[in-house]
């Protein structure tokens, strides 16, 4: 058992370290894409500030075409255009160009259904005093929203970490691949308890640092 | 202050509207909400506009500073035509608007500074004349300790003096206020209506004052329209429309606001305790004032007294009326009526043996119509308003969804 670990440790940290990279550029290029298309969603709304029925009847059924899709399966369906994009199909930075994309069309969801919350009176009031709309869209609909969107943001955050666990698919390694190889398949009950241990102190830590600033802009 | 509003000449046309209508969805679904209506709003008056839910007040407010565009007729702003203008010039427009909401309509995520900055910032101020500018607003609303606070921590009638300040933080020379005190108590909507008059007064803005409380009406405006199914109904100096309310909406008005003439229940109970011949009498300045009245009575030997009535002001000008009980043989009391009528409206109300009606009171008791014709305006472009609903009622996410 001790024999076993020495070499399991440095195994875990590299898992540990892949999983954090994928599930870190996944939120930081799809969540940004991702709010943009949710922005794009709610303001195209008919009735909304920038209403076009053609733009969001396009996106909404777009978003609703992709996100049901199995992540299992879309990693295998992406896997021409990834070739294109990343110039391989297997590894980490394979792995992580689908998981930026549906990051991103989940992301855009949370993002519109988060900004349904504001006062459409506050928008109104906004364009009463002369703004833009690309200045509404900044500094009334983020701002207005930060606080929801930080736990929604953290709650993007975990899914990430979810569909991570299947890099191992296509050989990009991470807690899931290390859990399922080292423990599951070779009957070591201990590895799959302990990989599971770090994934729920990280979510922890995340939802702990989600609430707290959520809190704080919350200005109660 | 210390910026006095550069605005057109008192008098001059500040707003026109001409013909305009406003139509919202198409075919047998299609809402009239403003119904070719034309007025006049001259410059430096306070100007209200009154009506119930749905009768397309609100729509009409919104087509002065373009937040809705017209459908038919034409819009002019001091003088600028705005049908038809690109969204830039109508940006600018607006900024020479400032407008104020039911709902204060501030911004969450900002301080009371910041929330009076924001049009500031819109019209690209520097930063140390923005820090000036709020200060001076602050000041002028009484607000200077709460700069630092967020709206959350403010009293409606708190919110509604920073939403004030942030509607003339870049000096407009016109403020439109869409039900700005509906949502207040009635001694806080007396200091906001004090503050409207004193920015009417200092400032020499222009106010339009979006209203269904005939009592707004009669302690601000100068003049008044009264809206019904999306059409101007009655329009005029409001001591006028209180004097003599023609249009059955603005007499339903009136009387709400009014309560110097017993209903007919009312009338009942007094007959049961004054048998005697009941006339109401006007009480208006000059002429017709009660001075009038008493002397009247004196002159051919009526005794008279007061059973019922009030006397208050609309447009800061004495207005009501008496109810009087009239002891004396009935030639002496057809002679006193007669001269009474020379000078005042006077409403013969009978006895209690041969009772004669008051029109006007059966008319300001019965019960307010909504307009159920047209839609109520909030509803109104808020396509997620059923979404809304249903999250404030079971919530989603859980904690995900923390905001109010």
């Amino acid at each position: 058992m001790n024999r076993d670990w020495s070499t399991l440790w440095p195994l875990l940290w590299e898992a540990f370290g892949q999983t954090l990279q994928m599930v870190t550029i996944a939120l930081l290029t799809g969540g940004i894409a991702g709010l943009a298309l949710g922005l794009a969603l709610y303001v195209t709304r008919p009735g909304n500030l920038l209403a076009n029925k053609a733009v969001f009847g396009v996106l909404n059924v777009v978003v609703n075409v992709v996100r049901p899709i199995p992540f299992i399966i879309f990693v295998t369906l992406l896997g021409p255009v990834t070739l294109q994009v990343v110039g391989t199909t297997l590894g980490t930075e394979a792995f992580i160009f689908p998981l930026s994309v549906m990051t991103a069309f989940g992301t855009s969801r949370i993002v519109e259904q988060n900004l349904v919350g504001i006062d459409p009176g506050v928008v109104e009031a906004a364009r009463a005093m002369g703004a833009s709309s690309w200045r509404i869209i900044t500094t009334v609909l983020v701002p207005e929203a930060l606080a929801p969107l930080i736990l929604g943001y953290t709650f993007l955050f975990i899914a990430v970490l979810d569909m991570s666990a299947i890099a191992g698919l296509i050989g990009g390694g991470g807690l899931g691949d290390f859990a399922l190889r080292y423990g599951y398949q070779r009957y070591n009950w201990m590895v799959v308890l302990v990989t599971v241990a770090v994934i729920i102190v990280i979510v922890q830590v995340v939802q702990w640092v989600g609430n707290r600033l959520a809190r704080k802009v919350l200005h109660h | 202050m210390s910026d006095n509003t550069a605005g057109p000449a008192p008098g001059t046309p500040a707003i026109e509207l001409r013909g305009v209508s406003k139509t919202f969805g198409e075919g047998d679904r299609a809402v009239h909400a403003v119904d070719d209506v034309s007025l006049t709003v001259r410059a430096g008056e306070i100007f209200g506009v009154i009506g119930y839910s749905g009768a397309g007040k609100s729509t009409l407010v919104r087509l002065v500073n373009a937040l809705e565009t017209v459908t038919a007729g034409t819009v002019l702003v001091e003088g600028t035509d705005l049908t038809g203008l690109p969204e830039r010039k109508v940006r600018g427009i607006r900024a020479r608007i400032g407008m104020i909401f039911q709902q204060f309509n501030l911004l969450s995520s900002r301080t009371v500074a910041g929330n009076v900055a924001y049009p500031l910032k819109v019209a690209r101020w520097p930063k140390e004349k923005r820090a000036a500018r709020v200060a001076e607003l602050l000041e002028f609303v009484g607000l200077s300790d709460k700069a630092r606070a967020y709206p959350r921590q403010l009293s409606g009638g708190q919110k509604q003096r920073v939403g004030i300040a942030r509607a003339l933080a870049t000096s407009p020379t016109i403020l439109l206020a869409d039900e700005a005190t509906s949502a207040l108590d009635p001694e806080t909507t007396r200091d906001v209506l004090a503050l409207l008059r004193r920015v009417n007064a200092e400032l020499g803005l222009t106010i339009v004052v979006i209203t269904h409380e005939m009592d707004v009406v009669r302690s601000l405006c100068d003049r008044v329209a009264v809206m019904e199914h999306g059409k101007v109904v009655e329009v005029g100096d409001v001591y006028d429309v209180f004097s003599a309310p023609s249009a059955d909406a603005a007499q339903r008005f009136v009387g709400t606001s009014m309560h110097d003439r017993p209903s007919p229940d009312a009338l009942a109970r007094l007959r049961e305790r004054h048998p005697g011949r009941l006339v109401t009498v006007g009480v208006r300045e000059g002429a017709s004032s009660g001075t009038e009245l008493f002397r009247l009575l004196r002159e051919h030997e009526v005794d008279g007294s007061v059973v019922f009535g009030g006397i208050s002001e609309v447009g800061q000008r004495p207005f009501g009326s008496l109810t009087v009980e009239l002891v004396a043989p009935d030639d002496r009391i057809a002679a006193f009526l007669a001269a009474l009528r020379e000078r005042a409206e006077v409403v013969d109300l009978g006895t209690a043996a041969r009772p004669v009606d008051d029109p006007r009171a059966i008319r300001a008791d019965r019960a307010p119509q909504g307009d159920t014709s047209a839609a109520p305006d909030d509803e109104l472009g808020d396509p997620y308003r059923e979404a809304r609903d249903a999250v404030t009622r079971h919530g989603f996410f859980g904690n995900l969804g923390g905001r109010s």
